[in-house]
C-alpha cells in the first residue's frame, strides 16, 4: 500500500512542519496581544498583525494545496483569486451599460479560458491570449453597442484590470507548468518561494517602517512606504530568498539576486496598485474582509513580481 | 436551511458579495419590514443573502408575479427564497395587491419591500408608492428599516440577462419612526429621505 505522502520531497515536508509551528506560535501571539486592549494606534496595528498571519496560513493552505492534490487545484484557487480581484477592480471603475457584454465575457470567458491554456501548458496562447486577443476583441464587441461616451477610457480601464488581475497573477501558478529538471514537485517549491518572498517582503518592509521609517518614499500614493522600510525590509528579504536556495534550482548567490528581484517588483506593485486605487477614489480594493481590505490589497505584489519571475526562470532554468 | 437556499445565497454571495454592513441598527428577529431601493433583478435575492442566516428563515422578500411568477425563476422565488409573489398587473382590479403582504405579517413574518413598485436606473430611488404607508399604519408594531443598495444596477442592468459580478453593499439604517397624523405624502418622502441618507455614507 502506498502512503499519501510517497513521492513528496523532504524539503517539502520539512518547510510545512516548521511553518506551522512557527505560524500557530505566531497566531498565539496575535491572540494574546489583541486581547491586552492597547490603545487605538496600538490596537490597529496588532490588528494588521494579525491580517498579515492570517494570510500566512492561507499561504501554507495554498502549498498544502498544491502538493496534495496535484496543479490542477491551485490553478482552480488561483481563479477564484482572480475572479474576486477582478470583481473589486471593476466595482471601482466606472462602466455603462454598453460595457455589459464585454465584462460579462472578461469574467465568465476570459479568467477560464486562461487558466485552462495555462493548465494545458499551452505557453504560447496564454503568453499572449489577454494582451493581444482581450486587448483587440473586447473593446471591439463595446463599439458595437455604439456608446461612445468615455470610451477610451472605459475600454483601457478594463484591460488594465484584466491585465493585473488575470494575466499577471495567472504566472504564479503557471510557475507549476514550467519544464524543469527533476521531480514535477519541484514547481510547487517555486510557488512557494515566490510567495515566500513576496511575503516576508512585505512583512519586513512594514516592521523595518515602523521601527526606523522616515523619509516617505510616495507619500500621497502610499504613506506607509518609507526609503527605510524599503532598504531594510528588502534586504532582510534578499537574504531570506539566499538562503532558501535549496528548495530552488538557484544556487546561493542566484537566490538572492532572484529574490531582490522579487522584492524589487513586489515593491512597484504595491506602489503603483495603491496608485491606481486611489486615482480611482478609494482607500482600499474591497470589503471582502472587513477591516483588511481586499483580495487585491493582499496580491497587489504577486501581481506584479509573478510574471517577471516567471520569466526568469523560464528562461535560464527550464530545459 | 435548504440546500436549494444555501446553494442561492453561495451563488449570490459569489456574484455580488452582498456584504452587508449594519449602519443604523442591529440585526434583530424583531418582526420588520425592510424597505429598499431598486435598480435590478437581483435586490431581492442580494438583501435576503446579505441577512444573517437565522433571519432568512423568518424573512420573505417581495417579488414581482410578471417576472417571477414561471418556471425556473418561480422554482427559485418560492422553494429558494420564499418570497411572496404579489400581482403588479392588477389583473383582477378589485384584489388589493397588499392582501399577500398582510397575511405574511399577521404570521409574524419579515418583510423585503420595494416601495417605488419598479427598478430604477440612478443612484436616487423614484418617489415611494403608498403601499409601505399603509403597512406601516396597519402593523403598528412592525419595525420599518430603511436599507440602500449600491452598484446593483451595475450588475444586472434593465434590458440584460446575464449577471456582472460586481460588489455589492447592503446597507441597514436606523427604523424610521412613525408619527402620529402624519399625512401620507410626508410619511413616504421621510421614508424616501431614510433611504437616500443611506447612499451618502461612505461604504465601509
Amino acid at each position: 500500500m502506498s502512503h499519501w505522502f510517497d513521492g513528496i520531497p523532504h524539503e517539502f515536508l520539512w518547510l510545512f512542519g516548521s511553518l506551522i509551528g512557527l505560524l500557530g506560535l505566531a497566531s498565539l501571539t496575535g491572540a494574546l496581544l489583541a486581547r491586552r486592549r492597547n490603545d487605538a494606534k496600538k490596537a490597529e496595528s496588532i490588528e494588521n498583525l494579525n491580517a498579515r498571519i492570517n494570510a500566512w496560513w492561507v499561504m501554507v493552505a495554498i502549498l498544502a494545496v498544491a502538493f496534495l492534490t496535484g496543479p490542477t487545484m491551485t490553478l482552480v484557487l488561483f481563479a477564484f483569486a482572480s475572479f474576486f480581484a477582478l470583481r473589486e477592480f471593476i466595482t471601482l471603475t466606472p462602466s455603462r451599460v454598453g460595457d455589459h457584454l464585454s465584462l460579462f465575457l472578461s469574467f465568465f470567458v476570459i479568467i477560464p479560458a486562461q487558466y485552462v491554456l495555462i493548465g494545458t501548458g499551452q505557453y504560447g496562447i496564454f503568453a499572449i491570449f489577454i494582451p493581444v486577443y482581450a486587448f483587440l476583441l473586447l473593446p471591439s464587441i463595446t463599439a458595437m453597442r455604439s456608446d461612445i461616451e468615455d470610451f477610451l477610457s472605459r475600454s483601457a480601464k478594463q484591460q488594465w484590470a484584466l491585465m493585473v488581475t488575470v494575466y499577471c497573477l495567472s504566472h504564479a501558478p503557471a510557475l507549476l507548468m514550467l519544464p524543469l529538471p527533476g521531480a514535477p514537485e519541484r514547481n510547487a517549491l517555486l510557488l512557494f518561494y515566490l510567495l515566500l518572498v513576496v511575503q516576508m517582503s512585505d512583512v519586513m518592509q512594514y516592521v523595518f517602517g515602523k521601527l526606523f521609517g522616515k523619509t516617505k518614499i510616495a507619500p500621497l500614493v502610499s504613506p506607509s512606504k518609507t526609503v527605510e522600510g524599503f532598504v531594510g525590509g528588502g534586504l532582510a528579504a534578499t537574504a531570506i530568498g539566499g538562503a532558501m536556495w535549496w528548495i530552488t534550482p538557484f544556487t546561493p548567490l542566484q537566490s538572492a539576486a532572484i529574490a531582490a528581484i522579487i522584492v524589487v517588483m513586489g515593491f512597484l506593485g504595491g506602489l503603483t496598485l495603491s496608485a491606481v486605487k486611489r486615482s480611482l477614489g478609494a482607500k482600499d480594493w474591497g470589503v471582502m474582509i472587513e477591516g483588511h481590505g481586499g483580495m487585491l490589497d493582499r496580491t497587489d505584489s504577486i501581481c506584479f513580481a509573478a510574471p517577471v519571475f516567471f520569466h526568469v526562470v523560464r528562461w535560464f532554468y527550464a530545459s | 436551511m435548504r440546500p436549494s437556499s444555501a446553494l442561492l445565497v453561495g451563488v449570490v454571495k459569489l456574484l455580488v458579495g452582498a456584504y452587508a454592513r449594519w449602519v443604523g441598527t442591529a440585526p434583530s428577529d424583531a418582526q420588520r419590514i425592510y424597505f429598499a431601493n431598486h435598480t435590478s433583478h437581483i435586490d431581492t435575492l442580494a438583501i435576503w443573502s446579505s441577512l444573517p442566516r437565522a433571519l432568512r428563515r423568518r424573512t420573505r422578500p417581495i417579488a414581482a408575479r410578471d417576472y417571477w411568477g414561471k418556471g425556473l425563476k418561480k422554482y427559485i422565488a418560492t422553494r429558494g427564497f420564499g418570497a411572496v409573489l404579489i400581482d403588479r398587473a392588477r389583473a383582477n382590479p378589485e384584489a388589493d395587491p397588499l392582501e399577500p403582504l398582510r397575511a405574511s405579517l399577521r404570521e409574524g413574518d419579515s418583510l423585503i419591500i420595494f416601495p417605488e413598485g419598479t427598478r430604477g436606473q440612478s443612484a436616487v430611488p423614484a418617489p415611494f408608492r403608498s403601499g409601505l404607508f399603509r403597512l406601516a399604519n396597519e402593523f403598528p408594531g412592525v419595525e420599518l428599516i430603511p436599507v440602500y443598495l449600491d452598484n446593483l444596477h451595475r450588475s444586472l442592468p434593465k434590458g440584460a440577462l446575464l449577471p456582472v459580478p460586481v460588489v455589492c453593499t447592503v446597507r441597514f439604517g436606523a427604523p424610521v419612526v412613525r408619527i402620529a397624523d402624519e399625512s401620507k405624502e410626508s410619511f413616504l418622502a421621510r421614508a424616501r429621505d431614510a433611504v437616500i441618507g443611506l447612499a451618502d455614507r461612505k461604504s465601509a
